[in-house]
């Protein structure tokens, strides 16, 4: 098994940079946590490697198991539901609004 | 009452008054108090609401009411969201939600008058084979109390396992239900994609999962598939079917097999295990019931777990985006920004297992690598799917492991997260290719139980219950109990 990743498209370091992903996931990781998940990730992401070697030259992916399509209904409203009743586990609420941190100062 | 009673033994028995559904949800509730603290197999009880709907039965019986499942006490997994009771999926993140709806499954069988006694442990969000990323601790193995139940549905499987509950709903996305049943000793079905609705489930990877019964026999595992199984309309990957074997199910039971299967066994699942007694024992037994065995191959397995970690890890890292300390769940305290409230929410709700598959899924959908790894599996697992129809057309079923070990002990993989992910090499197979598979308790290694997989083409939940029940008349695997539950 491969202990690096391989399957850099651009030819660029695949070092992982954990500070970038945890940005995209909107994760606040620092320090030690974050040396700890880029062993951790690479040695996923070499386990994951290994199915490069296999040929799919000609094959088109799958995305439903099944190789159906999720089905459509019409576009109309079904259900009524009680904002209250929806909003009772939010952690902060006022006149129906999710209340965060100011935005726009 | 026996603890062991399976749900066909209780619905019998409630039918003929040996004693009201009040009396036997109690019983079921006392069980819970009991052997719970030993084992940890329940994030929660609602005795309040299982004893009303149980008095609800017991007056719909007496006004005549016949049907199969009334009354009968069952524990639902905590990833199903219930109306006015704690959801949980086993996180911190949902350690305060209670959903203000009921999952289909939920609704499902509380229309067929059962009751639900409480709702069992599992790895966080179902990323876990041994139910060790569960914020509300570790469960234990009723068969050996220092070595994990399996995951994620490893509360549904010990509890079963010590008598607890006869049934439990479980979900698999990669080997969940059945690899904890094999652990624990138990019958375990993981249906076809897209025939248990996933509407209120909640979402881990939605291309593969799916919802079924964790029960002692196989045909307690018909029963509640009867209920659980169906379209629903408000999953949009329902599958719309008619199958005059499953409408008949609850009130009729398995049919009996009445001809020989050939059985397939493909190589790739067992060239490297030398340790598989049980099967072996469990060829010649299929054998003497009068079914061939012949050798197949499913050459595209061993990418399987790669591919499956690419998929539900992009999937998982899509659907967890929902957890932002706005709407529902976890936020953070005194957060000073959006993005602020965002990270340090996600960061103190998630644990260290759903943060590397979130970081994973988001590595291998990020720019430059979405076709070198994300397209790249979605490909594979055409060739995975391909490998399984080619398979049919030669045999009837699949038999193979469930799992590469029996139980192992705790910590024994915490810190080595491949070879953790290594434990779903038999089971991630069929879940990419979605296709239903059971497993059945068929030997034991070392005083731990053992199990098998059968595999079946789409939508045949019926041969794997008919070969499955006939097996379970012949042998007595599935009747072994653990000696000292508590």
């Amino acid at each position: 098994m491969s202990q690096e990743p391989t399957a850099d498209p651009e030819g660029e370091s695949n070092e992982i940079d954990v500070g970038h992903l945890a940005a995209l996931a909107r994760l606040a990781i620092h320090g030690d946590a974050s040396a700890k998940i880029a062993d951790d990730l690479q040695a996923i992401i070499a386990m994951i490697d290994t199915m490069q070697a296999v040929n799919t030259d000609g094959v088109e992916p799958l995305s439903h198991p099944l190789d159906t399509t999720a089905r459509l209904r019409s576009d109309e409203v079904t259900e009524h539901p009680d904002p209250a009743h929806f909003q009772s586990g939010a952690p902060a609420t006022a006149d129906h609004y999710y209340l965060v941190p100011r935005v726009v100062e | 009452m026996s603890e062991y009673s399976s749900l066909r033994e209780m619905s019998a028995d409630l039918a003929k008054g040996a004693y009201s559904s009040v009396e036997l949800t109690q019983a079921h509730l006392e069980r819970i108090q009991t052997a719970n603290a030993a084992l940890n197999c329940f994030i929660s009880t609602n005795a309040e609401s299982a004893l009303a709907a149980a008095t609800k039965a017991d007056q719909q019986r007496a006004q005549g009411d016949q049907r199969a499942t009334l009354g009968l006490p069952f524990a639902h997994k905590d990833i199903f969201c219930t109306r006015d009771i704690l959801t949980t999926a086993g996180s911190k993140m949902l350690s305060n939600f209670v959903a203000p709806y009921d999952a289909t499954v939920v609704s499902n069988m509380a229309a067929a008058g059962m009751i639900s006694v409480g709702k069992t442990n599992m790895d966080e969000f179902a990323m876990g084979s041994s139910n060790e990323n569960s914020f509300f601790g570790t469960v234990s193995n009723p068969w050996d109390h220092t070595r994990v139940p399996g995951g994620s549905s490893g509360g549904s499987a010990a509890a079963v396992a010590a008598g607890i509950v006869a049934g439990a709903t479980g979900t698999d996305t990669g080997g969940s239900i059945r690899q904890p049943a094999a652990l624990c000793g138990i019958t375990g079905l993981k249906p076809t994609y897209g025939r248990v609705s996933r509407y209120g489930m909640i979402a881990f990877a939605s291309s593969l999962d799916q919802a079924g019964p964790m029960t002692r026999t196989a045909e307690d595992a018909a029963l509640m598939l009867g209920v659980m199984a169906g379209f629903d309309s408000k999953d949009s990957t329902s599958a719309e079917r008619h199958d005059a074997w499953l409408d008949g199910v609850v009130a009729n039971g398995i049919a009996v097999l009445d001809r020989p299967l050939t059985i397939g066994l493909p190589r790739e699942y067992f060239s490297d295990n030398p340790n598989f007694g049980g099967i072996e024992a469990a060829k010649t037994e299929l054998e003497k019931m009068g079914h061939t065995l012949v050798d197949v191959s499913l050459p595209h397995t061993e990418s399987a777990v790669p591919v499956y970690y690419v998929l539900a890890s992009a999937e998982a890292s899509t659907n967890l985006s929902r957890y932002d300390g706005v709407r529902f769940g976890h936020r953070c305290e005194d957060p000073q920004s959006l993005q602020d409230l965002y990270e340090r929410s996600r960061e103190e709700g998630f644990g260290a297992e759903v943060k590397r598959r979130i970081l994973t899924g988001t590595y291998t959908l990020s720019v430059g690598y979405f076709d070198a790894y994300y397209l790249k599996a979605q490909k594979i697992r055409r060739l995975i799917s391909e490998d399984f129809q080619q398979a049919f057309t030669q045999v009837d079923v699949l038999l193979a492991p469930t799992s590469p070990t029996p139980a192992f002990e705790k910590n024994q993989l915490t810190d080595d997260h491949v070879a953790m992910y290594q434990q779903d090499l038999f089971t991630v197979p069929t879940s990419l290719a979605g296709l239903p598979a059971m497993s059945l308790p068929c030997g034991f290694s070392n005083g731990l139980p053992m199990g098998m997989q059968l595999i079946a083409p789409a939508f045949r939940e019926d041969l794997l219950l008919e070969l499955a029940a006939q097996y379970q008349r012949q042998t007595d695997w599935h009747l072994k109990r653990p000696e000292a539950v508590v």
